[in-house]
């Protein structure tokens, strides 16, 4: 008997069905759970729709896509953040990798974005990462940032002669798209280094597409004393690094990105630096490309210093 | 039947490419500093639709030297969604990058309602899902102005409410698109294990004057079913399916996937080149 014409409705539920069991968690033993959302039998639910093969079952064909959905996202989010792998050990980054998967599937057609939301599930759900809650979510700040700072958009940008130009009361500075500011509790950009000097951790970001695994002994380096570090992590020459700041560094950065004129941001900074030593910081900074201005319109040019 | 005399079609925007492989970050050293003798390249597509940084200054610099063709994992032609507007405007502004002749992505689905398991999910061989492919695919081609072709997927699931075999189901698909087809002889070998067709009959039945490029690849047999792996070298069965498409459709650009366990770029780029013994 000839099947019957499936419909455009028909082929969307079809859809979801098989997501719905592609990306379910699997069992502890790494396998598709024998039993459905409603409790009947998984194998029931996987006949009614797939047909058995030559030498598989309905249940064992779905079961591969269920497993390569889990292996491959897991893959990517343990690529992405292989210092709080490293911070929590194997089994409690697994745990939390789970219920942060099942909490945050894809919505993009990239996985670049997949652990975006990574550092606010850590704050947000601290049961998955007890004792080192603040710690993890630290390291996962930092990580994200560097993929920000990996492949963000850079800025045509303003050189440290064009600062000067300009009229301090009315001018905005931007921070390029690929600068991140942190303040963290830890000194979390040297033991990141030295992890991945001595594990090779990072390749490129998400652009890896071979698959690393943090190499037996990564837990060697030693866990970093509490310790307040500002930093900003940028791209230079197609490069990512971490800059260490001072607190006033970092808070008057924090001030301009928030879109503040260059002056009311300097004036919030108060008397803790000199005009010299603030001059030196634009100088690198400039000399780093952070800052852009978003064009005007014509006629609403920003007016220059006379 | 297409002519043996006419190596390239319109599909591939009338290219004769030869034998390529696909660009790898272990080889990027390599090639830009030896600039060895490649016929192509292909790049997935999703990797470079970046906003800047390192992924784009590498192509940059292939591209001073290579022709680049885009194979991308995530169009989805065959979900049951709306083609992701956002996509196709990153996938345009790299096209224009690399003046791909034309791009690839695969006949297959892997999102609904929004959320992306970002696999290559078999499609049921139904009228409806040809004609929802076949739609997308003309949206596709029309906003990117481009040619396209779309690869069968290799598959460990069929579906009862199938009405077609595969083969039937590509050559219905790119008829209503009126596209070209990525024909990947080893998905057609490893999808035949999987389910039980015999490949040959398959290669028998493929619209060969649409097909746009080949695949050839490695997998991993396991003892009830083979993976898609990209993880060794090709298999004397699919060098004989990769001669038997050839000798229906002629010379055609032929891409060697090898995505995991990447050997050396000398070591890969021999085994692509074993394509010009079929040819």
């Amino acid at each position: 008997m000839r099947p019957k014409r499936q419909t455009a409705a028909e082929l969307r539920s079809l859809q979801r069905l098989m997501a719905r069991a592609v990306m379910r968690p699997l069992t502890s033993a790494a396998q598709m759970r024998p039993r459905w959302i409603d409790g009947s039998s998984t194998a029931r639910v996987a006949a009614k729709f797939i047909k058995p093969g030559p030498r598989l079952s309905s249940f064992d064909r779905l079961e591969i896509y269920n497993r390569q959905y889990w292996f491959r996202v897991f893959e990517c989010l343990a690529d992405d953040y292989p210092g709080v792998r490293t911070l929590l050990g194997e089994t409690q980054f697994r745990n939390l990798a789970v219920a942060y998967l099942a909490n945050h599937p894809s919505t993009r057609f990239t996985l670049r974005d997949l652990g975006h939301s990574f550092p606010a599930f850590i704050r947000a759900e601290p049961r998955w990462t007890d004792p080192r809650t603040a710690l993890a979510a630290d390291m996962a700040r930092l990580e994200w940032s560097h993929i920000e700072a990996f492949d963000k958009e850079t800025m045509p940008p303003l050189a440290a002669a064009d600062l000067s130009e300009r009229d301090p009361s009315k001018l905005r500075l931007q921070l390029q798209p690929h600068v991140t500011l942190l303040r963290l509790g830890w000194p979390l950009d040297e033991y990141l280094i030295a992890l991945s000097e001595h594990t090779r951790l990072r390749g490129e970001a998400s652009h890896a597409m071979a698959p690393s695994h943090p190499e037996h002994g990564s837990r060697k380096v030693a866990l970093p004393q509490p310790g307040t570090v500002h930093l900003a992590v940028h791209r230079h020459q197609n490069i990512v690094f971490y800059k260490r700041l001072t607190a006033a560094q970092l808070e008057l950065l924090i001030h301009l990105q928030k879109g503040r004129p260059l002056e009311r941001a300097l004036r919030a900074l108060g008397a803790k630096s000199t005009g010299a030593e603030i001059r030196d910081w634009f100088d690198d900074w400039a000399r780093l490309g952070w800052f852009w201005i978003k064009p005007v319109a014509p006629g609403k040019l920003p007016a220059r210093k006379q | 039947m297409r002519s043996r005399a006419v190596p390239a079609n319109r599909f591939n925007g009338h290219r004769d490419l030869g034998v390529g492989i696909g660009l790898r970050i272990p080889h990027y050293d390599h090639i830009l500093d030896r600039k060895p003798a490649v016929g192509w390249f292909e790049i997935i597509s999703e990797n470079f639709m970046v906003d800047g940084g390192r992924p784009l200054e590498i192509l940059d610099k292939i591209l001073e030297q290579y022709t680049v063709v885009q194979h991308g994992v995530s169009m989805y032609f065959g979900s049951s969604g709306r083609l992701n507007r956002e996509h196709l405007k990153k996938l345009k502004r790299l096209i224009r990058r690399t003046r791909t002749p034309w791009i690839s992505d695969h006949l297959c689905w892997g999102s609904v309602d929004g959320r992306y398991t970002h696999d290559l999910l078999p499609m049921p061989y139904t009228r409806a899902a040809a004609k929802l492919a076949a739609a997308k695919i003309r949206q596709a081609r029309d906003f990117l102005e481009v040619p396209v072709a779309v690869e069968n997927v290799s598959s460990y699931a069929e579906f009862h409410a199938s009405e077609m075999t595969e083969w039937e189901f590509l050559a219905e698909v790119t008829g209503r698109a009126d596209c070209g087809i990525l024909l990947d002889v080893n998905n057609i070998y490893v999808s035949a294990f999987n389910h039980g067709f015999d490949p040959k009959t398959y290669v028998d039945h493929v619209p060969m004057e649409r097909v746009a490029q080949i695949h050839i690849a490695g997998h991993s047999r396991h003892r009830k079913y083979i993976l898609d792996t990209h993880d060794h070298p090709v298999i004397d069965p699919v060098w004989e399916l990769y001669a038997r498409a050839v000798a229906r459709c002629g010379p055609t650009p032929t891409l060697l996937e090898w995505d995991a366990h990447i050997p050396s770029f000398d070591e890969v780029h021999r085994e692509a080149l074993k394509a010009n013994q079929f040819v």
